[in-house]
């Protein structure tokens, strides 16, 4: 994995994946506290808390937990490297919340990557689920919310046709440059 | 300006040929897993959807799905057109965008040398 943004990828498709029908992203950059900090929070089937304690172990990796495999141990591996942590908070029945906590200045801290291609395809491909992306960085903040695009759009439209990723792309380049403007 | 005033326009465009987009039914489905993902599928993915945007091409809808088992085999598209098997091809790269899009989604003809499985 080469940046954050492929990592946040893989961490949504794990809440897609543990039948998650509202997922959200939340991505807060705090320049003066000196921390990135990236949670995925989704109300699928969660984990017991056996299971939760192993997932950040690749070879405690079971054939029945196969599907959680590679994706959480090289998230921990990156947040340890760079002065961060990895937590997971999970009650089964009930979801399970993904935070991945770096400090901004550590020069082992991957860059955050392209953040608008992934959550363009995540929005793209979630019929059935909502999806919620905030992004803070200072005082600007940047939202895109799947559910208003449902309600915009109406039922029937496919978020993964090209008209609408097209406007997607436009919307979430747009909105985190603004997010680098100069605080007011 | 990309804004939901904007996105409200799109709607009545888009609700206008909703049947029309619901025969065509073509999906492209790309895999997500780590493995995946580690392996370029959201470039691959955002070629596929660069290309099918090129070429203005409505009606093809764009999935993803998870790990299925073939991690070395990576990237994994499949492409299912309507009445017909589903195609998956293997170690598919951005640049075989442009080739899977024009010969299998446009002519119906099967990209014989990215091919690794076909199932109904």
């Amino acid at each position: 994995m080469r940046d954050l943004s492929l990592h946040i990828l893989d961490l949504v498709q794990n809440a897609v994946a543990a039948g998650g029908k509202n997922i959200s992203l939340l991505i807060e950059e705090d320049e003066k506290k000196d921390f990135l900090t990236i949670a995925v929070k989704d109300d699928g089937k969660g984990m017991t808390p056996d299971f939760a304690a192993k997932v950040k172990d690749p070879f405690a990796t079971t054939r029945t937990t196969r599907k959680v495999g590679l994706g959480l141990p090289l998230i921990d591996m990156t947040a340890e490297r760079a002065g961060g942590r990895l937590d997971i908070a999970s009650r089964p029945g009930r979801g399970t919340t993904v935070t991945a906590v770096y400090r901004l200045s550590h020069i082992d801290r991957p860059p955050l990557g392209d953040i608008a291609a992934t959550v363009k395809i995540i929005a793209a491909g979630c019929q059935g689920i909502f999806f919620r992306y905030e992004h803070r960085k200072g005082r600007n903040v940047f939202v895109l919310d799947t559910k208003q695009m449902r309600e915009i759009l109406g039922e029937e439209v496919d978020f993964g046709e090209s008209a609408v990723m097209e406007w997607l792309d436009g919307f979430l380049r747009e909105g985190l440059l603004a997010l680098d403007k100069t605080e007011g | 300006m990309k804004s939901l005033e904007e996105l409200k326009k799109l709607r009545e465009k888009l609700q206008s040929d909703t049947k029309l987009r619901a025969a065509d039914g073509i999906k492209v489905i790309v895999g997500m897993g780590t493995c995946g993902i580690a392996a370029g599928a959201r470039e691959v993915m955002a070629a596929l959807m660069e290309e099918v945007k090129k070429r203005g091409l409505a009606g093809v809808v764009f999935q993803q799905t998870g790990c299925i088992g073939m991690c070395e085999k990576e990237v994994l598209v499949d492409i299912i057109l309507p009445g017909a098997p589903r195609i998956t091809y293997g170690n598919v790269r951005p640049s075989d965008a442009g080739r899977l899009v024009a010969e299998h989604v446009i002519n119906g003809q099967i990209v014989k040398d990215l091919v690794v499985a076909k199932s109904v």
